[in-house]
């Protein structure tokens, strides 16, 4: 029994990386096809999220079909716990990608702000990044770097709070550009929904080692943490993004 | 088979009422040493389950118990302590000891008589003649065990002609019929289908509200369905000790871990 038992979970666990490799395309399809005007493929995004969720589907009949069979407890019961969740949050992002992806094709291109989309690619970037260090310590069935992963998620927050911040004050000076501004609102919202999404994918590698279930998110644990550090350093985190690039 | 350091355990500390101690039990067939110092601590009104492989030495924990170690060169080696006495001593009447400790066996093993003559067999025998106190005794030990509405109507029919798992009931009646404190189960459903299994079990959790319980069992999902607390024996050493919930959800051993998830043994 207990082979077989490895053999399928290996593949559960090969299923699920694999899914997040595709959710972690999706979320670069998507921000590409809202930044840039001629993309040769407005649909791509959709048809990957279709392909993301049948993935998801798949990936709980054969955790269910593991559980009732062959009736795993303790670490192996854990293992699959955390793929059950895990994947139910990764198929939240592809969501969050499709709506992205979504948003661009109902884009009125009235108004455009560089200094908005600048943050968009950083966002997308680092919850890029944030999703591939996740699929690596998951890999690794690494804790620590999980945490280390989770805490990065208040870099997002920050492009976020500072986003919408420069979006209200176009919003001031522009009238007619509410729906396309609202169009960057829904995109930078999304974005961060991703990051929290990256947090709890985070927390279930912490429980398949541990058993505990934690709340890692550092935005969850201190609400005010972005306020207070964007207080602190003023509009620095943008203006290093410029002189960055 | 991997290696596991056998010096190494994880006892979780008991602190309710405790019904049953045992400090450093160490069971010998002859020279073979059986189990090695056993300390545990059983929690009243709750269900222990001892699991672990075959000759992990847990049925001979078990029997030590209730004294049922003694023949020919068995030697028990260390303190059973039940009610601040330490039973575990040649000065110790064993039949009194087994009136306080019930034990049931894996195969259901009713006297060749009626199913009323199965329970009163062993009150008659210490000495209760009052046919009042010995037909209560029949019908509240009868209920307790879940099986009175199955028998009510034939109590003088023979016990043989039950079937496995009312038998199985039968015998826990039989004990409980004695008024014990504890009751020590060897694996008492190994022999029955799933629903006389899933009777037995609740059985057990209706006991256990006056009865302290300690079952042996091979099956690791009715240990994780009955019990509160969990003991994972491995040749002859305790090497974890927990409540069920953490030994079936995060167990402090590899070892454990590794033998619930069914990795060996």
């Amino acid at each position: 029994m207990a082979k077989t038992f490895t053999e399928e979970l290996k593949k559960l666990q090969n299923n699920f990386i694999s899914m997040g490799v595709d959710v972690n395309e999706e979320i670069y399809q998507a921000t590409k096809l809202f930044l840039s005007s001629n993309h040769p493929d407005k649909n791509i995004v959709s048809k990957q999220d279709k392909n993301v969720n049948q993935k998801e589907v798949n990936l709980e009949e054969q955790a269910l079909n593991l559980i009732a069979l062959q009736q795993p407890v303790a670490n192996d019961f854990r293992e699959i716990i955390c793929i059950l969740k895990a994947s139910s949050d990764l198929e939240r992002i592809g969501d969050h990608a499709a709506s992205i992806a979504n948003e661009a094709v109902h884009l009125k291109a009235v108004i455009q702000d560089p200094d908005v989309e600048r943050i968009i690619t950083q966002m997308s970037l680092k919850v890029r990044t944030m999703l591939e260090s996740f699929l690596n310590s998951y890999y690794h069935n690494d804790s620590y770097e999980s945490k280390v992963i989770a805490q990065e998620d208040i870099l997002v927050d920050k492009y976020f709070v500072q986003a919408r911040k420069l979006i209200m004050q176009e919003a001031e000076e522009h009238d007619l550009a509410i729906d396309a501004l609202y169009n960057y609102l829904r995109v930078i919202r999304l974005l961060e929904r991703i990051g929290d999404h990256i947090v709890n994918l985070t927390e279930w590698v912490l429980y398949r080692n541990s058993g505990e279930l934690v709340e890692l998110n550092p935005g969850k644990i201190e609400p005010d943490l972005v306020r207070r550090d964007l207080e602190k350093n003023g509009n620095n985190g943008l203006i290093e993004n410029k002189d960055s690039k | 088979m991997q290696k596991y350091d056998l010096s190494k355990s994880y006892v979780k500390e008991v602190t309710s009422n405790i019904a049953l101690e045992t400090d450093k039990l160490s069971v010998f067939y002859g020279k073979k040493q059986a189990t090695y110092d056993i300390s545990l601590k059983i929690p009243k009104n709750s269900i222990t389950a001892l699991i672990g492989a075959s000759g992990s030495g847990k049925s001979t924990y078990l029997r030590s118990l209730n004294r049922m170690n003694e023949s020919g060169n068995t030697n028990v080696e260390g303190k059973i302590i039940y009610e601040d006495i330490n039973i575990n001593s040649p000065k110790i009447n064993v039949y009194e000891v087994r009136k306080h400790i019930g034990m049931v066996f894996q195969e259901p093993n009713p006297f060749a008589k009626s199913i009323r003559g199965n329970i009163t067999f062993a009150l008659k025998n210490h000495g209760i003649k009052d046919k009042k106190v010995l037909d209560e005794r029949v019908v509240s030990s009868l209920k307790q065990a879940a099986i009175w509405d199955e028998v009510k109507d034939h109590l003088d029919d023979s016990a043989m002609s039950l079937s496995g798992g009312q038998k199985q009931r039968l015998c826990i009646a039989r004990s409980i019929a004695m008024q014990p404190d504890i009751l020590l189960l060897d694996e008492p459903t190994s022999a029955l289908d799933p629903v006389s299994t899933g009777k037995i079990e609740a059985t057990l959790r209706e006991l256990k509200e006056k009865y302290t319980i300690i079952i042996v069992t091979h099956n690791i999902q009715q240990a994780s369905r009955v019990s509160d607390y969990t003991a994972f024996m491995h040749s002859g050493h305790l090497l974890e000790y927990n409540d069920t919930n953490t030994i079936f959800n995060n167990p402090a051993m590899q070892i454990t871990n590794d033998y619930i998830s069914g990795h060996f043994g």
